[in-house]
């Protein structure tokens, strides 16, 4: 490929009238269905005002809220990213029987609805579910409590920190582990000296996808949280309570954290992604790991 | 199979095992369960009844609809991405993954205020007779909205390598750019594009968030299937809810194994062998 860089060979669809005539349209949709929802969010939360604003996001329900989705954050995230780092160690660095099968599993979360994993969680914990009576006897709450809402956040997330280290180390392959294991390092010592090194933007990149993903998961929490105003209420179920209660503008302005959380997710992907991460081809599904990454720049 | 000198298997396999066995497998399992318990008659009662049947429609239809609609735009911006240099590339190729990005419910009540019958979208729409929010129209923009990025992203790739010689020898033969196009670059396009198609239609299956505020949820005319599943469970009738959640999870597991097959398709023509 490299000699077709010194001249440009003929490509179809240079015709200028033609490419300017594309670009502005698809420039005018992407006003209208990207930024158009993004703007609105701010024109919304803002139409009272800075101060009303204010007022709104101090509001005590709307501040448990806001602890609620960072609490969640703080135990969904770290566990699934130990999940991700160990299925990704486990799965590359050696072979075993059922590793495809693994893949898959890990996987499921991605296909499944979050309304359906909502309504699975139910029958574990639910009262009419497996634990249920169990857990009713020994007085645990795992439902319309913290505990369910954790774990819907968990299921919606598994494959998050997995699927962007999955190809990378597969691609990395095993040599460099090997080599430090045979000079004597531990496998602890290993994995921190020589694997984390090579991950590292990898693996920062899963986790700020999970937590986004943890902080805005609405369907799945949803269903397991039973929606208590200023108790099981995060940040996403709070938003939705104001808007049904024609606090639009609360909504708004309770929506505007998300979605300034989501652009600050945007700006860190795009910055993870100039340093390599991301960029392996991936399969999402368990097909043949990919071995080339991205030839570009 | 290959001698283990690296450590860790037991203990990393161990995690990985007990997280998926209680995370994905437990549920799910117990949804299957219990959707077995109900024995086949009471099954297909509450599944082959109007109201589901009425929302596998409208889900199935609006779904469609969507994935149609990214599939032209997002080709579109695909692209232009990648075969044009125009001011706001790099911006606009970022932008692509906001849908990702933006939680579902915030998406959902952005979109309604856009398409309500006062927003901005809305009120000149409905001047000349449109109404989007609570109508299907609605459905299918939630959906096509939460669902955009899956083509562009698994196009983008396939349109970045294409090799130009093709191309070329197309012009060569003296071939027009339309069948250049359409005979040339589509057909090597193709298993990327099935691919973004159906893991787009897969993902507006069984979205929920993002549509139930725009859709108006009327029974029979705008309800969608996890909708329906919800009602169900807050009614505290857990078989219907089990039943129609297990169909949605077929239909999931169904769409997984035609996005595998796709997919492994789609590398075979990308990864060079």
């Amino acid at each position: 490929m490299a000699q077709t860089k010194t001249r440009r060979p003929p490509r179809i669809g240079e015709a200028p009238v033609f490419r300017i005539t594309l670009i502005a349209i698809v420039l005018v949709f992407v006003a209208l269905v990207i930024v158009a929802p993004l703007a609105v969010i701010g024109v919304e939360a803002f139409s009272k005002g800075i101060a009303y604003f204010g007022k709104t996001i101090a509001n005590s329900d709307t501040r448990h809220a806001i602890m609620m989705t960072a609490l969640t954050a703080l135990i969904a995230v770290p566990i699934n990213t130990a999940f991700g780092v160990a299925a990704a160690w486990a799965i590359t660095k050696f072979d075993f029987p059922g590793r495809r099968l693994l893949l898959i599993v890990i996987e499921i979360p991605f296909s499944v609805s979050p309304i359906v994993a909502g309504v699975a969680y139910m029958f574990v914990y639910g009262l009419q579910g497996l634990f249920g009576e169990a857990l009713q006897s020994a007085d645990v709450k795992i439902l319309f409590a913290l505990p369910g809402i954790v774990l819907a956040s968990m299921f919606v997330t598994a494959p998050f920190v997995a699927r962007e280290l999955i190809p990378l180390m597969q691609a990395q392959g095993r040599d460099l582990e090997e080599a430090a294991t045979s000079l004597g390092a531990s496998g602890w010592r290993t994995f921190f000296s020589v694997t984390l090194p090579n991950i590292k933007w990898a693996l920062l990149y899963g986790i700020i996808l999970c937590n986004s993903r943890v902080m805005g998961e609405f369907g799945a929490v949803s269903v397991v949280s039973g929606n208590i105003r200023g108790q099981t209420n995060t940040l996403p179920l709070h938003i939705e309570l104001l808007y049904h209660d024609y606090n639009a503008v609360g909504a708004f302005a309770a929506a505007s954290i998300l979605a300034a959380l989501a652009v600050v997710t945007l700006i860190a992907k795009v910055a993870l992604e100039r340093r390599g991460a991301g960029r392996v081809r991936r399969p999402t599904l368990a097909g043949p790991s990919p071995t080339s990454p991205e030839t570009k720049q | 199979m290959a001698r283990r000198i690296l450590p860790g298997l037991p203990l990393t396999l161990g995690i990985t095992l007990v997280y998926v066995a209680i995370i994905v497998v437990l549920p799910l399992g117990a949804l299957v369960f219990k959707a077995a318990s109900l024995g086949p008659e009471d099954y297909w009662r509450i599944v082959s009844s109007e109201r589901a049947v009425a929302s596998y429609r409208i889900t199935l239809l609006c779904a469609l609809a969507a994935t149609l609609f990214n599939l032209v735009f997002g080709l579109a911006l695909a692209w232009i991405i990648v075969r044009y240099r125009f001011p706001g590339r790099r911006f606009v190729d970022a932008l692509v993954d906001l849908p990702f990005a933006l939680p579902t419910a915030v998406a959902g009540i952005a979109l309604t205020t856009l398409f309500a019958s006062n927003g901005w979208f809305g009120a000149p729409l409905a001047a000349i007779g449109i109404k989007v929010a609570y109508t299907p129209l609605g459905i299918i923009i939630a959906m096509a909205f939460t669902s955009l990025p899956f083509i562009v992203r698994t196009v983008q790739p396939v349109l970045e390598e294409l090799d130009p010689a093709l191309e070329e020898a197309g012009q060569t033969l003296g071939a027009s750019d339309l069948e250049i196009f359409l005979r040339v670059i589509l057909p090597q396009l193709a298993p990327s594009l099935l691919a973004g198609l159906s893991l787009s239609f897969a993902r507006s299956l069984g979205e929920f968030g993002a549509i139930i505020f725009i859709a108006g949820n009327q029974p029979f005319d705008t309800e969608i299937t996890a909708l329906l599943a919800f009602i169900r469970l807050e009614e505290y009738d857990y078989p219907a809810s089990a039943a129609i959640a297990s169909v949605m999870l077929i239909a999931a597991f169904t769409m997984l194994a035609v996005t595998n097959l796709l997919q492994a398709r789609a590398l075979r023509y990308t990864v060079k062998g």
